[in-house]
């Protein structure tokens, strides 16, 4: 494979932990601030935080179109994971509607609500460690949309084309394999 | 399932990282600082400045004023409680509030212990002003560390004094070799093993916020490049003539620190700041920094 840069929106939220785990993966990172930037990647990655504050950066960045127009794989986690959705339920977010799924912010309940959970992953030989912390939940989700791994009936994980979704945070884990699961979307 | 373990509070503090956290006393204001951006709010009854000026003893707020806050808004909603007031602590765990701090601006209720917060499912940030003090509130529990600054008088060189001695012993503690790191946890006054992992890893283990004094846009990107994760403000927004347009400017600040001609932009509109306090009006007695340890 040719030497790839994998671009982190760096508007707020985890978008460190995603680039130090790239970088376990010796995977070349760009954190995304700017409009002119998100052409020369190929790939983006949206990070967790708060999807009410991300989504106003993101208008008056004029972030908005690019991200929109972007057609190389994408990777949602939490609140990345709530604007690459068709409808966030909630007139504060402006969501890419790049994913036929719906979502629900904070669906789990507050902060004394998030946990961690050993869940199972479709072609995983073995579990992998999933912290929701103030999770969304997934609805309305399109047959088109592969999901990859529910919990108690919820689905966690989706792939849809070269977009991968997560309800959890991958990047707060030290196991690297969703990210790695979805670098392999680079080869297509 | 594993719950309110010290990695998933951790991990809430990692979500506010690159976000402003707001002072709001009422619904109103938090809808103001939800609209402009804020990653989170702190409820309390008196913003620090006139906590300051009104005197008496400051409590943790009322539970009502909290749960208007909660219902009115859809970020994380925080709160304080007094140093040592482990009840008071309860009342906000049982109110669901997504951080606590256990904050200096309230009137301490215990002048020798700090709340346990391991006992807590709620996350818990606490101020400091060395290494020492950051490493003690964690090893009690706190998931993010804050500079203490000096609350309510709109005036960085506190904050700034706080995070550059952090900062330092930060990469002093680095320079340690292995037999050296007890004699220096004795000095700080701190757990062993936390000395011992900054000293491996160059870095806090939860993280670092600045608070106390925050009153511009610049005044948030400096404490950004000086290695701030987030900023708190308190009084700077809501205390100034045009607390929207400032409460936006402070978040926009947060994510371009580092780009002097977009933080020109951003300060342009804005009308007058708080008016802020020197250091040298403040007696030492008064001083909020001063108070735990």
């Amino acid at each position: 494979m040719n030497k790839i840069t994998i671009g982190i929106l760096g508007l707020q939220g985890a978008f460190h932990k995603h680039q130090q785990l790239l970088e376990r993966l010796s995977v070349g990172t760009a954190i995304i601030r700017y409009p002119e930037q998100i052409k020369q990647c190929d790939g983006l990655i949206i990070p967790g935080g708060e999807s009410t504050t991300m989504t106003k950066l993101i208008r008056q960045m004029e972030l908005f179109e690019p991200i929109k127009n972007f057609d190389k794989p994408i990777f949602g986690t939490c609140a990345g994971a709530i604007l690459l959705s068709v409808d966030a339920n909630d007139s504060q977010i402006d969501t890419f509607g790049k994913i036929p799924v719906s979502t629900r912010r904070n669906a789990y309940g507050r902060q004394v609500e998030s946990f961690k959970e050993n869940i199972c992953i479709k072609g995983f030989e073995s579990d992998f460690p999933a912290v929701f912390i103030r999770a969304p939940k997934f609805t309305d989700i399109d047959s088109s949309v592969e999901i990859l791994s529910s919990l108690n009936g919820e689905p966690i994980l989706l792939q849809y084309k070269n977009i991968l979704l997560s309800s959890f945070h991958p990047e707060l884990t030290s196991d690297t394999r969703i990210h790695e699961l979805w670098l392999k979307n680079m080869s297509v | 399932m594993q719950k309110n373990s010290f990695g998933i509070k951790v991990g809430l503090a990692e979500m506010l990282k690159g976000g402003v956290i707001m002072d709001v006393t009422n619904a109103e204001q938090a809808k103001i600082a939800e609209d402009a951006g804020a990653v989170a709010v702190m409820a309390l009854e008196r913003i620090p400045s006139d906590i300051r000026a009104d005197g008496g003893v400051a409590r943790m707020s009322n539970p009502k004023m909290i749960q208007e806050i909660q219902r009115t808004v859809s970020i994380p909603v925080m709160a304080k409680c007094r140093i040592g007031h482990f009840a008071e602590a309860q009342i906000l765990e049982a109110l669901e509030i997504d951080f606590i701090d256990e904050s200096e601006v309230l009137t301490p209720a215990d002048e020798v212990n700090h709340v346990w917060k391991h006992d807590f499912k709620v996350p818990f940030v606490c101020g400091c002003r060395n290494i020492g003090e950051a490493l003690r509130r964690i090893g009690e529990g706190a998931a993010m560390i804050r500079t203490k600054g000096e609350a309510g008088s709109g005036n960085i060189v506190e904050a700034v004094t706080h995070m550059r001695t952090v900062q330092s012993d930060i990469k002093f503690l680095t320079t340690l070799k292995d037999d050296e790191i007890m004699a220096v946890a004795k000095d700080l006054g701190a757990p062993f093993e936390l000395v011992k992992q900054v000293s491996k890893e160059g870095k806090l283990p939860v993280p670092n916020f600045a608070a106390g004094g925050i009153a511009t846009p610049a005044d948030a990107a400096l404490m950004m490049q000086l290695g701030a994760e987030t900023v708190f403000v308190g009084s700077g927004i809501f205390k100034s003539e045009d607390p929207a347009a400032r409460a936006k400017a402070i978040v926009m600040a947060v994510t371009y620190y580092d780009n002097p001609k977009k933080l020109a932009e951003i300060s342009a509109t804005l009308q007058d700041a708080m008016k802020g306090i020197n250091m040298s009006e403040i007696p030492e007695d008064q001083r909020l920094a001063n108070r735990g340890w």
